[in-house]
């Protein structure tokens, strides 16, 4: 498979998160505002990129009975090296994002990478499937931190958006706005992606 | 090809009966209380009713027609949620609070889940929650009856945390008739009653529903009290209890189908609403419970299939 059609899957036709519906729980959780979507996504994306580096290039030598046991270590050193920069660098984000940073660690896109791809193939394209993945999630949760942070705040990345006189929808900060959020946004996704599906 | 055969849900009667005709009966039977909230409330009341009845029927129209659907505004199941949506707001609402719970019932809770008959939680009922989490400051500034809208507790927030009425709280004739502070439509317990004889008269809706549920909540406040029943008969008549038993846990689409999942179904909402009033952190309990017990449903109706003429339990192996 090409190395451009390897990255662009990541984006549109499987995107982690509208198609193949995997890490909701950092997804619902942390996208209140587009900044924390942003900081998720970013943090998501390293941890993928260097775990299916070291994924793919160990796999030859990876016993198959102890595989998961091997990448789950591998993916645990990345997101503890994610999170100490982190919080060395971005003490504010690290704050807001709290435990959702460790809990990297049992996100399913990233063992799903490795088991699904990097285990798999090799070197270069692993390395590109875990930047596709990775930026269609941080794509994601953008646009949906945005989506909720405008109706919930009437702010974008803390910038004051809408007139004062609009009164914020507090329900769109809480759990159940992400919920309706994702579920409209994953809604119009699939109407554009396949316009002529009927189910 | 064309479609030749017409699938609906069950039941497949043959009858004069009509969505319009029972969504006319549930408008007719809301009447008394729609007079009586503008009574109590003035022109307020007047211009909020308006727009969520506007705004319900024209999101309906808008959706349907984005989805190349047939426009069924006609059916008069908009006007319902609209009206319904307004009569569980203060009469001291902004305009737009109105107009968004209704196009969020129609567009959200009702279209988006398949049009009437399909939504699985009572569409004005979910909107009434929205507002609520969203701007839990409007949706709780209650005035007076009367031209001068000064604002005021509901009775409900006197017996809050109390054993029994305390006599500050409003008269339990006050409240029954309606001369109280809370939403437009709930205010009177009276006009809603009236209502739902109606309804009962017209075989709209059964009996079983509200009354287990009323009794649930009854049986429990007079248990709680230690048997005092002017407590009992306060947190009947106060609040959204005779709104929500009537009008709007007796929705077709998301209650249970037979007579035993709707007591399952009523003495759950009955069962919510007491403890939320009594030991929660709301005022209200009503449209939690119900809405509760709404997703509850295909679950209740799962459990209490009737036996089947004929059918055996178990054959003996």
């Amino acid at each position: 498979m090409k190395l451009g059609k390897i990255f662009s899957r990541g984006l549109v036709l499987d995107n982690p998160i509208f198609v193949q519906v995997l890490g909701m729980c950092p997804t619902l959780a942390v996208t209140s505002t587009a900044i924390n979507g942003l900081g998720m996504g970013v943090a998501t994306t390293a941890v993928l990129f260097g775990s299916n580096l070291v994924v793919s290039a160990i796999r030859r030598v990876v016993p198959t009975k102890i595989r998961i046991p091997v990448y789950i270590v591998v993916i645990a050193t990345f997101v503890t090296m994610v999170g100490m920069l982190m919080n060395a660098y971005t003490p504010e984000l690290y704050k807001a994002l709290g435990i959702f940073i460790p809990l990297i660690v049992v996100n399913c896109i990233i063992l799903g990478r490795a088991e699904s791809f990097a285990s798999k193939n090799g070197v270069i394209q692993s390395i590109t499937d875990g930047l596709g993945m990775g930026i269609g999630f941080t794509l994601a949760l953008v646009v949906l931190g945005i989506v909720r942070e405008i109706i919930g705040f009437g702010t974008v990345f803390g910038a004051q958006l809408l007139p004062a006189a609009f009164e914020p929808m507090s329900i769109m900060t809480m759990a159940p706005g992400a919920f309706l959020a994702l579920g409209i946004l994953m809604a119009l996704f699939n109407k554009a992606v396949y316009p002529k599906s009927k189910s | 090809m064309e479609q030749k055969l017409i699938v609906s849900s069950s039941p497949h009667i043959r009858d004069e009966g009509s969505v319009t005709k029972v969504m006319s009966d549930v408008v007719i039977a809301l009447l008394p209380a729609t007079i009586g909230a503008v009574y109590f409330f003035r022109t307020n009341a007047l211009v909020l009713i308006l727009i969520a009845v506007i705004t319900a029927v024209l999101a309906e129209a808008a959706v349907q027609k984005v989805r190349k659907q047939p426009v069924t505004i006609k059916d008069m199941s908009a006007v319902v949620t609209g009206l319904l949506i307004a009569l569980n707001i203060t009469a001291a609402a902004p305009w737009w609070l109105p107009m968004i719970g209704s196009a969020f019932a129609i567009v959200v809770v009702k279209q988006l889940f398949g049009g009437l008959g399909k939504n699985f939680m009572n569409p004005a009922l979910a909107a009434r929650i929205l507002l609520t989490l969203s701007w839990t400051g409007r949706m709780t500034e209650w005035v007076s009856p009367g031209p001068d809208m000064i604002s005021t507790a509901t009775p409900l927030s006197f017996v809050k945390g109390q054993m029994a009425v305390p006599a500050t709280a409003p008269g339990l004739f006050d409240t029954f008739a309606g001369n109280i502070g809370g939403c437009m439509g709930e205010t009177s317990a009276a006009l809603l009653l009236l209502g739902g004889l109606y309804l009962l008269y017209r075989g709209v809706i059964k009996i079983t529903i509200p009354a287990v549920y009323v009794g649930t909540v009854a049986l429990i406040t007079l248990v709680y009290s230690g048997f005092n029943v002017h407590f009992m008969a306060y947190h009947v008549v106060a609040g959204g209890l005779l709104i929500g038993a009537i009008f709007m846990a007796t929705d077709y689409s998301s209650s249970p189908v037979t007579d035993k999942g709707k007591i399952i179904f009523a003495i759950g909402c009955g069962l919510l609403t007491a403890v939320i009033r009594l030991f929660g952190g709301y005022n209200e309990g009503v449209g939690f419970s119900i809405l509760l017990m709404n997703v509850a449903t295909p679950l209740i109706d799962r459990y209490s299939v009737p036996t089947i003429y004929g059918e055996v339990k178990k054959q003996n192996a």
